[in-house]
């Protein structure tokens, strides 16, 4: 396998703020590769640096083999970029959008006018191709934009939170188009998400990212493994006492939230009838217990402590507190 | 060259689907050019100008459309940055200055259609051009007029975030510019203290120099009006493309 994405201790600063801190990892080419993290975790700024939007403050990276530092264009002809935002002319039709992003990479235009139909075809937009993009819905601009990004027939992807605000319907779609491009194409991708389904659905592999740093990589399989069996979770008043009460060898990891206590075992059912017993030995009223297999969101949790949508909440006050500091 | 083209294309492409753009911006100039011109054209004395005020007021107003027009050109560039599409240029393997002369050949193509629109209005009202190189001396400063003014709004808009700053912008530089260029009255007319600052408005050059072509009458000589707006254009295109390179995303 040859390696498409090099990265080595890459780091961005913006003033006091270590927006990436000293991240490495390879990707391989024809992987979908995953950047997992809360709002503001760093992984749109790892994503510009490696698109050359934005000048690493130290380290170094290669996509293609290509040095981001040195040799911007070769690397900007190597990469198709979906931004989280979107960038569309929304003057223009959809097959205007197309012809104007051909040109700009000089793609001679009888090669240009035929990936042009057929990219459209691809995302299903051949018949509104002559429909002005401000008509266009949510969904059907996120194709477009995919479309557009893959016309130079670029190695690499980036997509940047790509389902960010689409219905679940239009989502699903989406990441059927996204594993059919994987497969067809041979193209390696790399997507940012705080959408745990979608990561474990899409990618090969998951690098968890947080406050700068990478805390975790590995295949969704195996960072799911990593929690240690099924995860159980009991509500109660009075968690202090269930850590205490259940602390047996058969429990992989218990961690307590909140009002919750977290349980990691092998063959959770099996267990169950024994962990509701001791707690009512013990008079530990449960509000609820619930059983399910391990997902992403778990692994999230047992590596930072916090679920990411937590995360997304007090790095939200924290900016919020940020900007309000910058304007006094 | 290909992707300079390829920019124009695009502003084309808008420009001729933004009917309510075309007509709104042809209205101001035209009506100014109606009410003040057929309104004073009995109040103001003729005999300093060689001719009816209002046949005076049509290089004026020619010149407001296409400064107008080409200003607002350059501007939008703030719109791209807002509606994203920006990026989608920036990143693209292409280099800054190809994207900065794209813009500002497509934003003075709009606006001297815009002027040549207004001139044809004009004949309708009772302009004469005595001769066709007259006419093609006018659009040669037109153009001139429009690089300059397209360039000076990219430059602006390379360093503003949205469109807060916009009616500032209007009203304190682009406004002053065109009420101090003589585009209105002559030169002659104002105070003798004004007349310097007239004098160091890059605008008068190309107002008198549309004027010389329409009318074959002006108070600059021509070649010097040439020469100072030509080196207008050219000192703004520098300073757009220098502050279009440091636009980040």
């Amino acid at each position: 396998m040859t390696i498409a994405i090099h990265v080595k201790d890459l780091t961005r600063r913006f003033g006091e703020l270590v927006a990436v801190d000293q991240i490495s990892f390879d990707i391989e080419q024809g992987e979908i590769f995953g950047l997992l993290g809360p709002n503001g975790a760093g992984k749109t700024t790892t994503l510009s640096m490696l698109s050359t939007m934005l000048e690493p403050t130290s380290g170094t990276a290669t996509v293609m083999g290509i040095d981001i530092a040195k040799d911007q264009d070769g690397v900007r002809k190597a990469i198709g970029i979906v931004f989280q935002d979107q960038s569309l002319d929304e003057e223009l039709t959809a097959w205007e959008n197309m012809d104007f992003h051909g040109r700009l990479y000089r793609i001679p235009k009888e090669i240009r006018l035929q990936r042009i139909d057929e990219l459209l075809k691809l995302v299903e937009l051949t018949d509104r191709r002559n429909d002005i993009v401000k008509t266009f819905s949510g969904g059907m601009r996120r194709r477009l934009e995919i479309a557009r990004g893959l016309l130079h027939h670029p190695a690499v992807l980036f997509l940047d939170e790509p389902t960010l605000g689409l219905d679940p319907q239009t989502r699903n779609h989406l990441w059927q188009y996204i594993e059919t491009l994987a497969r067809e194409k041979n193209i390696t991708i790399i997507l940012t998400t705080h959408y745990m389904e979608e990561a474990d659905r899409l990618c090969n592999r998951i690098a968890i990212i947080d406050h700068g740093k990478i805390i975790a990589l590995d295949t969704p399989t195996r960072l799911k493994d990593s929690i240690g069996g099924d995860v159980v979770t009991i509500q109660s008043p009075d968690t202090a006492r269930i850590t205490t009460v259940l602390a047996a060898p058969w429990i992989n990891r218990m961690e307590t939230h909140d009002s919750e206590v977290i349980l990691s075992l092998k063959n959770a059912e099996q267990h169950l009838s024994t962990i509701v017993t001791r707690l009512n030995e013990e008079k530990i009223p449960i509000t609820s217990i619930s059983v399910h297999k391990p997902t992403l969101e778990d692994v999230f949790l047992s590596f930072t402590g916090k679920t990411i949508r937590e995360q997304d909440m007090s790095r939200r006050d924290s900016m919020r507190m940020h900007f309000r500091m910058m304007r006094h | 060259m290909d992707i300079v083209y390829t920019i124009w294309l695009r502003s084309m492409k808008r420009y001729v689907r933004s009917k309510s753009r075309i007509v709104g911006s042809i209205a101001m100039p035209l009506f100014l050019l109606v009410f003040l011109g057929f309104g004073l054209n009995s109040v103001v004395s003729t005999t300093s100008l060689g001719q009816q005020y209002v046949m005076f007021l049509v290089p004026g107003m020619v010149a407001m459309s296409v400064l107008f027009t080409s200003v607002f050109s350059g501007i939008q560039i703030i719109w791209d940055k807002q509606f994203g599409f920006l990026k989608e240029t920036l990143i693209a393997p292409v280099s800054r200055l190809e994207i900065m002369f794209g813009q500002t050949v497509g934003g003075a193509t709009t606006a001297v259609v815009q002027g040549i629109i207004l001139m044809v209005l004009a004949v309708l009202l009772g302009l004469r051009i005595n001769n066709p190189i007259g006419f093609f001396i006018a659009l040669g400063f037109m153009v001139l007029v429009g690089i300059s003014f397209t360039a000076f709004g990219i430059a602006i808009a390379s360093r503003m975030e949205d469109m807060t700053g916009f009616q500032l912008i209007m009203n304190f530089v682009v406004f002053p510019l065109f009420g101090l260029s003589g585009a209105l009255f002559p030169i002659s007319s104002l105070p003798t203290w004004l007349e310097p600052i007239t004098l160091l408005d890059p605008l008068t050059y190309g107002v008198e120099g549309i004027r010389y072509g329409l009318t074959g009458v002006s108070q600059i000589n021509p070649l010097i009006s040439a020469a100072v707006i030509a080196g207008f254009a050219v000192a703004m295109t520098g300073i757009g493309a220098y502050l279009f390179r440091k636009v980040s995303l």
